[in-house]
């Protein structure tokens, strides 16, 4: 690994010096297990291993799942059922599946969201962050196809609705959305590649995790005050950093106990909780549900699809500037798609010199407000497109890329930063000072 | 009773009722089941099974459920030979007899119930689960989630729901009027002039299905509409879920586990970073030094 000063492995014995030899592998699990990792990293930055662990979860429980399960439109629901009936732990497994993308969703957010607030995809971690998005969307893919399989009401018209979306694109767009479903509307042939793309999907997922620990285990890890780990010598870089293991290991692994035992408890007792109880209804095609919604990991990129209707009058001239070919359902498709291109390009957007938001006084509260936001879009997302509710999703929306494309850009030219310690060193010495009683942060000092 | 629970089917509203915003109000029942510890009183389930067998079978199905399910563990618990008993009572098609030309025999064990007999006669076995959405107040779920309101709850009140219709309904409106059931038909003479609803709930196709006092229950339980009702839903619950009493065992023991663990996790951890945090150097890497 390049990247921070460190203390290469050497084989010792005479069987290390074979394999390594041969194949360098010792030196590689040792060169990640023993990366030189900040030594302040905070609370946020254990969604890593949350994910990676919960990964692994879904594909060993999806694996078992597969065996029982029989994609045919007749026989899919049947399927399920007997999962949960009759396989011996087959409810256990299915609702760890079910709720184990909730799991993936909840670690995702956090971890997006940790990443905007330090500023972890500035220089030089952009490949990192856009893997990252990539990751993310990959994540949505698949779980949207895995919500599908049940088929029940929901999955059924879920489906319906967003390869709709494709429906949306001018001149080709029925094609597309009929070369995915493989057919005119969703059935059988839709279920079938469904299934295959779930199963094979999160195989090239895990391939991508490796990539993204990869790069940042070249740039090395950013870290709450955004200040990079010395090195200039081997000394200062180890002042800054401590191995990963079995520091980062240990403290990783408690947070990962706390986390799963959280899920156990809603597995155990409120499996269904996050569901939608009209997917215990086999499918029908020709009954639709009043209410279709999707998952909640969806909501705020669905309340951003809907938040364009035809009479906003961005939506409206748009309309009228391109002859009608980018109309109002297409708009929204193109928001929607639009909120996650913002997201994966704030590494350009954002252009302010100091990367940690710990250290921008006004960036702090614009932040907030976009945590708000994305809640606040959750949730209206969930509801009925009528009364006070699309006013709610249109100013949400609007904010969202108001943050990413003008806040962030502005901020950096009017704000005036805070100075960020001169060393990681510094700041974890002044966290833990023993003399002055040692929970205090580094608070940083005004510029000039 | 049967002819009038076919007629009634035959004035049905939808075949699929799907469920709307503004549900009647849902009475909060307490059940067995409920909480992290809860668990199906067996012997309820088995009055469950009664009201299902004398009532509720008679247009609605349990597709999903076998007959040997009635035994197992966490469930009514029916001794053996009486749930053998339970199946030789229903036929089943089997297209193995009569070389392969399909006939009638009695069900087995490993048979399952009998489909609904009216085509819009819904099945029941996982209607507990898919009649669970109380997302409220204002769809946050907060409601569900701390007053456990669910499926049972709602079924319950479905069923305890029949009132006399309100004046404004004219006298030859199809269906049953239920101030639970939200999914009907409405008469427009009872909205307002901005169409809403002036009474809660709507019509149903389904008669109202029990009377006090209809099934005589073999240990005396209240046998009135509401304590059928109650065993009814608590019966459905199983069928929807019937793993339930293990699944909420196996979250226990994760939880407990979990804790356990994560507590000698974050002594370790605290042990481990107390040097560095006190300012020394960090073992691990630096012993092996090069």
């Amino acid at each position: 690994m390049s990247g921070v000063l460190h203390d290469d492995y050497v084989p010792k014995t005479r069987g290390e010096k074979w394999v390594e030899r041969r194949l360098p592998i010792i030196s590689l699990l040792y060169g990640t297990l023993m990366i030189r990792t900040p030594r302040n990293l905070n609370w946020m930055w254990i969604w890593g291993i949350v994910l990676m662990f919960a990964l692994v979860g879904q594909i060993a429980t999806g694996v078992v799942l597969a065996m029982h399960y029989t994609p045919h439109v007749d026989m899919a629901f049947a399927s399920v059922e007997h999962i949960m009936r009759d396989v011996n732990g087959g409810y256990m497994l299915r609702y760890f599946h079910a709720n184990g993308a909730s799991l993936m969703f909840v670690a995702v957010y956090a971890h997006i969201f940790r990443n905007l607030y330090y500023g972890n995809y500035k220089t030089p971690r952009e490949i990192t962050y856009i893997i990252g998005i990539l990751m993310f969307v990959l994540m949505m893919g698949i779980a949207f196809m895995g919500y599908v399989l049940p088929w029940g009401q929901m999955s059924f018209h879920g489906t319906s609705v967003i390869t709709g979306l494709f429906g949306a694109i001018p001149f080709i767009g029925e094609s597309i959305q009929t070369w995915l479903l493989g057919a005119s509307a969703v059935g059988q042939p839709a279920l079938n590649r469904f299934f295959s793309l779930h199963f094979l999907l999160p195989f090239v997922l895990l391939g991508l995790t490796i990539v993204h620990v990869w790069a940042f285990h070249t740039t090395g890890n950013n870290n709450p005050t955004g200040v990079e780990v010395r090195r200039s010598s081997v000394e200062e870089a180890k002042a800054d950093t401590v191995p990963f293991w079995p520091y980062f290991i240990l403290k990783d692994f408690y947070a990962l106990a706390v986390v799963l035992a959280v899920f156990f408890a809603i597995v155990g007792f409120m499996p269904n909780y996050l569901g939608h109880p009209d997917n215990y209804i086999p499918a029908n095609p020709l009954a639709t549900p009043s209410h279709i919604v999707p998952e909640w990991y969806f909501l705020p990129f669905y309340a951003i699809l809907r938040a364009f209707t035809g009479d906003v009058w961005v939506v409206m001239f748009v309309d009228w500037i391109t002859f009608g070919i980018v109309d109002a359902k297409f708009f929204g498709v193109l928001a929607m798609f639009g909120a996650i291109v913002v997201m994966a390009l704030a590494p350009w957007l954002d252009t302010s010199m100091v990367r940690s938001g710990r250290y921008r006084p006004m960036f702090k509260w614009w932040f907030a407000l976009l945590v708000v936001d994305f809640i606040t879009l959750m949730w209206v997302g969930a509801q009925p497109a009528e009364g006070i509710y699309p006013y709610i999703a249109l100013i949400g929306a609007t904010y969202w890329f108001g943050y990413f494309l003008v806040i962030l850009p502005v901020l950096g030219v009017i704000e005036k930063p805070l100075t960020p310690p001169p060393s990681i060193a510094a700041d974890f010495a002044a966290h833990y000072d023993p003399q002055t009683g040692g929970t205090k942060q580094f608070a940083g000092s005004p510029a000039e | 009773m049967f002819k009038t629970l076919a007629l009634g089917a035959a004035l049905a509203i939808s075949a699929l009722p799907a469920f709307a915003e503004g549900e009647g109000h849902i009475t909060d029942y307490a059940f067995s089941f409920e909480g992290p510890f809860g668990s199906f009183d067996k012997l309820q389930l088995q009055r469950g099974l009664q009201v299902y067998t004398e009532v509720c079978s008679s247009c609605h199905g349990l597709s999903f459920v076998a007959f040997r399910t009635l035994s197992q563990p966490g469930g009514p618990e029916l001794p053996e030979d009486q749930m053998r008993a339970y199946a030789e009572q229903h036929s089943v098609f089997d297209e193995t007899l009569n070389d392969g030309e399909g006939g009638e025999r009695p069900a087995t064990p490993a048979d399952r119930f009998p489909h609904s007999s009216l085509s819009n006669a819904p099945d029941l076995s996982l209607m507990a689960k898919a009649r669970a959405g109380f997302h409220g107040p204002y769809g946050t779920g907060l409601s569900q989630l701390f007053n456990g309101m669910g499926g049972p709850e709602y079924i319950t009140s479905l069923l305890h729901g029949y009132e006399e219709p309100p004046a404004c309904a004219p006298e030859d409106f199809e269906g049953y009027y239920n101030v639970v059931f939200a999914a009907g038909g409405y008469p427009e003479e009872c909205k307002d002039e901005e169409g809403h609803h002036l009474f809660p709930g709507s019509w149903i196709a389904m008669p109202p299905p029990l009377s006090d006092g209809q099934v005589e229950f073999a240990d005396g339980s209240r046998n009135d509409v509401e304590g059928m009702a109650h065993d009814a839903a608590a019966f459905l619950m199983w069928t929807a879920e019937p793993h339930l009493n293990s699944r909420k065992q196996a979250g226990l023991t994760g939880v407990i586990f979990l804790a356990v663990l994560a507590t000698l996790l974050y002594l370790t951890n605290k042990r481990v970073w107390a040097p560095v945090k006190a300012g020394g150097r960090p073992i691990g890497h630096d012993q092996h030094g090069v």
